[in-house]
């Protein structure tokens, strides 16, 4: 959220690329009525469309009967959260919830842990081999889920992981380790060699420049990389759908199709769980949305 | 012990001494670059075990017959042996040009392009647009931008399903068109409609991630840039079409490459809009899960080979485009 209101700044202020002022900051260049409410007609238009699909669905969600979704407007005299209590107190729920977040903080940890050094070491440091790690690690994160889902299976059936939490873990980290590679890399650049350099001259060894200088530095990075890795295990569907066998090791993108089977349909309460998942992810992701967005592109022009 | 900051110390490596040795040399690279080595091993570990060594299996896997009634596998205390043979390339020339190709192969590919050019193309222009309206000086701008962001804030799984309720056949949007006396297609069951839904569901997650990362591109371009061509008398469009356009070059860049891999191998979306009854409207990607895991028996040798022959299409056009945007960096520079 940049600042809305910067009327009288000298020029060279203005000129100053990072804190970046909306554009037409002098009076010259003023829009016509016309055209400012044309955009603010425009602008309502989407959002009222990026909106409404969550909105219907939280609407959806306080009717009691699982065909209410074609009876709208009678949810409107009747309206109650039985559904809530109900998913919370008769459903699976809190497996899900419990198994969603063992896999995305089990990946989130392990993923931004492996990765640090690796960034580190490929930020600073330039040897035989370079240039193919930094191949491997992004190729890696256009693998098709269809790659490795058919040997992913195979294997972990062989070891036996197969509807178990750690090998669900292992497969996220497939995707997530070069990833957070990739993107710590890119933060990693953004600190500068000096301090590196300090810390040698005063003594340290890399590993303890690592570790006590860079590292601390490095958290606000760190927290992206994470944040990244927990959005994308606790919303992935594929493989959780194929590896999880049992219904309370369900992840919440699993669980949320359990409710529509080709016998019955309970779809009131798929979106009473669905609006219940919905609203601490999305908040969540609004803290967190500007530093991903920054991370993320990073991440791929430093290439 | 050398300082492991070359980048900052300048080249070190180089035309100081005459070259030494093979064993030498190795010595001498081991004493150099073993923090480097040490400090990459955890995740050379990883990818090996967990990418590399799946891939490898994967590919012997496409070189077999292998399907769920003849790997082997553990029921209660039997073990089963596996019973697979090697057929050598049997799978990809079936999969490429064996009778009916067209259905399982070729037609899936065209619809899986078609795709993957409408979704990133209507991602980035709205995308695009959406950025410049929010890139203005406007009442309510945060407020605007905060609802636009929802459709990539709330997961996927999520908004999908809430979508299947509107364009369910008596749904909030066919009961809308039939208010309003429009035709009213069956979006989740005719062919076109299933593919038009899934490129509009798809268009409506995508579009936040394009827009907020062209907003920060927009707010990098320096506005000096603007005065400077209005001094020299650029209208509107000319200051959008040689500034602005230029100024993003570097983001758009790299968002459309995002944009389109991750579309190509869009899974959620597909896969719980239609579930299994939609194989018109598969992608590559849904469709070789499909083969490997939707059906009885599970064609696990064919679903692999259409994982190693997708890979390579993306890894081909990648570099492709890499070069073509070296290239044209290049032209710009001369």
């Amino acid at each position: 959220m940049s600042t809305t209101t910067a009327p009288t700044k000298a020029p060279a202020e203005q000129a100053d690329a990072s804190t970046a002022p909306p554009r037409r900051v002098r009076g010259r260049g003023e829009r016509s009525r016309a055209a400012s409410l044309a955009s603010h007609g425009i602008l309502s238009v989407a959002s009222l469309i990026a909106l409404f699909p969550v909105a219907w669905l939280v609407y959806l969600s306080l009717g009691p009967d699982k065909n209410d979704y074609l009876h709208p407007e009678r949810i409107w005299s009747k309206m109650t959260f039985d559904n809530y209590a109900f998913v919370l107190q008769h459903t699976q729920f809190f497996d899900w919830l419990k198994s969603s977040l063992i896999v995305s903080l089990g990946t989130t940890v392990i993923g931004v842990m492996v990765a640090a050094t690796t960034g580190y070491a490929v930020s600073r440091m330039r040897f035989p081999g370079y240039k193919k790690l930094m191949w491997v690690l992004l190729v890696t994160q256009m693998f098709p889920i269809a790659v490795l889902i058919v040997p992913m299976y195979q294997i972990l059936s062989e070891l036996q992981l197969v509807d178990s939490y750690l090998g669900l873990i292992l497969v996220y980290c497939s995707t997530a380790v070069p990833y957070c590679a990739w993107l710590l890399k890119g933060y990693f650049d953004t600190i500068p060699f000096e301090i590196d350099e300090a810390g040698r001259v005063d003594g340290l060894s890399p590993f303890g420049t690592f570790f006590r200088l860079i590292l601390p530095l490095a958290r606000p990075g760190l927290a992206v990389a994470g944040f990244y890795s927990f959005i994308t295990a606790f919303g992935e569907v594929a493989f959780a759908s194929t590896f999880m066998l049992s219904d309370t090791k369900y992840t919440f993108a699993v669980g949320l199709q359990s409710f529509v089977s080709e016998h019955d349909a309970q779809r009131h309460l798929m979106a009473a769980t669905a609006v219940l998942v919905a609203i601490p992810v999305s908040a969540f992701f609004y803290l967190v949305q500007k530093n991903l967005v920054t991370g993320l592109t990073a991440g791929g022009t430093k290439g | 012990m050398t300082v492991a900051i070359d980048r900052a110390t300048g080249k070190r490596r180089g035309d100081r001494t005459p070259r030494p040795g093979l064993g030498r040399r190795l010595k001498d690279g081991y004493q150099k670059h073993w923090y480097a080595y040490a400090m990459i091993a955890p995740v050379a570990v990883v990818i090996g075990v967990l990418v590399l060594y799946p891939l490898g299996y994967g590919l012997y896997l496409t070189l077999t017959d292998a399907n769920s009634l003849n790997t082997g596998r553990t029921i209660g205390v039997n073990e089963i042996e596996a019973t697979y043979e090697f057929v050598g390339l049997d799978n990809y020339a079936d999969i490429l040009w064996g009778p009916t190709a067209y259905d399982r192969f070729w037609s899936h590919f065209i619809w899986t392009i078609v795709w993957t050019a409408v979704c990133v193309g209507l991602h980035f222009f709205i995308g695009l647009g959406l950025a410049l309206l929010l890139n203005q000086k406007l009442r309510g701008r945060t407020f605007y931008r905060l609802i636009l962001v929802l459709p990539w804030a709330v997961p996927t799984f999520v908004t999908v399903f809430g979508w299947r309720f509107m364009l369910a056949d008596a749904g909030i949007v066919n009961s809308a068109l039939d208010w309003l006396h429009l035709p009213t297609p069956a979006w989740l069951e005719d062919t076109f409609w299933q593919r038009f839904s899934a490129i509009m569901v798809n268009t409506w997650c995508g579009v936040p991630f394009m827009m907020v990362s062209l907003l920060g591109g927009l707010q990098s371009i320096d506005n000096t840039l603007y005065e400077a061509s209005e001094m020299d008398g650029a209208n509107a469009w000319q200051r959008f079409r040689h500034v602005t356009l230029p100024g993003l070059r570097a983001v758009s860049s790299t968002v459309v490459l995002l944009g389109i891999i991750w579309t190509f191998n869009q899974f959620a979306v597909i896969f719980l809009l239609f579930g299994n009854t939609a194989p018109e409207a598969q992608i590559l990607v849904t469709w070789a899960y499909q083969l490997g895991f939707g059906q009885q028996p599970r064609d696990f040798a064919q679903s692999a080979a259409y994982g190693i022959l997708l890979l390579a299409i993306l890894i081909v056009f990648t570099s492709f485009y890499r070069r073509w945007l070296n290239r044209n960096e290049q032209q710009l520079a001369n």
